[in-house]
């Protein structure tokens, strides 16, 4: 099958069989381009010992760090190529992760990306509340994973109306004048998790004011790190917003700017999904086997989106867990999972060193 | 001015591109003028100029002049 055509399969009802098919020729065909492409790639599998034979197992391919990204410039496409680099947003002092687009990366992440989020929101494109800055889109050729996301999910939206001014202050005129030209009509509101907390509901909470959206679909992502710290794990999240804005359609995703577009949504029962283009598996934090579901562990995601730079299997520095495969009662197939946190100060430098980082 | 010109100067005031740049065969993502956020911009402009309101799928498709062109006829546009 070729990628044009399994960007176009539904997202959530192939069940396990025809999935892993898929996946494994997908797979398989994008780990032989990216070692023909990237020799840095390449040297770093055979050093590995993994060879070119496909594999039949999904378990099987081979985890790349994503740390890698941030300490090498892996691309599989000619620099001309390149349109677009995105950047991790790069907490504390670590460095950003360097992500190379070309034009067929791009337009697989944004036919993927639409996909996924119809089944969430519609085809018709909403009025958009985006609970942020408009000044994030300032530099337009570095695109911040900030500027991606907001940017990936303008498509869903119209009237795209960016809530806070640049110190991050509710601009309260606007807010209100959204609200009101769009009460009767259901709207979308995007933002980051901590910053919708952070900057939205804090301020709303610390002014006891309440704000109408009963109406209102609710997309969220960007990790969990600073909300966990202050303890509010996703029920209290979901439970504190509702009670101060009235929404209760709230969708967290599950992704990363090293896989943009083939993001695990949270369904409406609470759990992250893998949809057709995108697998999740969880490894032991020792010995790196892939565990039970059910059972903790270091977070793999595949995709079969990326051909630019070769990120189609990655491991990850989240913990998680999986819960099961086609049966979730939301009636979505794949396998859905939850996050548990992330690696205490990950720093995987390839798998030798990896089993030395312990859970926190 | 008929559509097809009113299609070709909205491209230019939203994408900030000469005429002579602007023919069909102009792809989404081939010159630095017409990348996302611009598409963005001039998607709001189409909509506007043209009084429609595309789907989802139609901005994601919508990776030429030409196929612009295609689109708008979708929306009763005549050309």
């Amino acid at each position: 099958m070729h990628i044009d055509e399994v960007i176009q399969l539904d997202s959530y009802s192939i069940a396990k069989e025809q999935k892993q098919e898929i996946l494994l020729e997908q797979l398989n065909k994008l780990t032989l381009h990216h070692r023909h492409k990237c020799p840095a790639y390449d040297r770093l599998l055979a050093a590995h010992g993994v060879s070119n034979n496909p594999v039949t197992e999904i378990r099987d391919f081979f985890p790349l760090p994503v740390r890698l990204f941030k300490e090498f410039d892996l691309r599989s496409c000619e620099l001309e190529e390149v349109i677009k680099t995105m950047t991790s947003s790069g907490t504390t002092s670590q460095r950003v992760s360097r992500i190379f687009l070309d034009r067929d990366t791009a337009r697989y992440q944004s036919k993927v990306l639409v996909r996924i989020i119809q089944h969430y929101l519609g085809k018709q494109r909403l009025p958009m509340l985006i609970v942020d800055t408009s000044a994030i889109l300032q530099d337009r050729k570095m695109f911040s994973a900030r500027g991606a996301g907001i940017l990936g999910l303008s498509t869903f939206g119209r009237d795209h109306t960016y809530v806070l001014d640049e110190d991050m202050q509710i601009d309260f005129e606007l807010l209100n004048s959204f609200l009101e030209k769009y009460k009767d009509e259901k709207v979308f509101i995007f933002g980051f998790t901590f910053m919708i907390w952070q900057y939205l509901y804090q301020p709303l909470l610390e002014s006891g004011k309440k704000i109408h959206l009963e109406n209102g679909v609710l997309i969220h992502s960007g990790g969990w790190k600073k909300l966990i710290d202050q303890a509010v794990d996703n029920e209290t999240y979901r439970a504190a917003l509702r009670v101060q804005t009235g929404l209760s359609r709230i969708h967290n995703f599950y992704g990363m700017v090293e896989q943009v577009g083939s993001i695990f949504m949270e369904c409406d029962c609470g759990f992250l999904h893998a949809p057709t283009y995108a697998d999740v598996l969880v490894r032991d934090f020792l010995s790196f086997d892939p565990v039970p579901f059910g059972q903790e562990g270091v977070i793999q995601v595949l995709s079969v989106l990326p051909h630019s730079y070769p990120g189609h299997s990655l491991l990850t520095e989240d913990v998680g867990v999986i819960v099961g495969e086609d049966d979730c009662p939301c009636g979505k197939k794949g396998k859905y999972f939850s996050i548990k946190g992330r690696i205490a100060q990950a720093e995987i430098r390839g798998c030798s060193d990896a089993h030395a980082f312990d859970k926190r | 001015m008929n559509n097809k010109e009113k299609l070709i100067t909205t491209f230019c005031d939203a994408l900030g591109i000469e005429q002579a740049v602007a023919t069909g065969e102009l792809e989404y993502n081939s010159i630095s003028e017409w990348d996302s956020v611009a598409h963005m911009a001039l998607i709001a402009k189409l909509e506007q100029e043209f009084d429609i309101m595309l789907d989802t799928d139609d901005i994601i498709d919508m990776s030429s002049i030409n196929k612009a062109e295609e689109i708008l006829a979708r929306y009763d546009v005549v050309f």
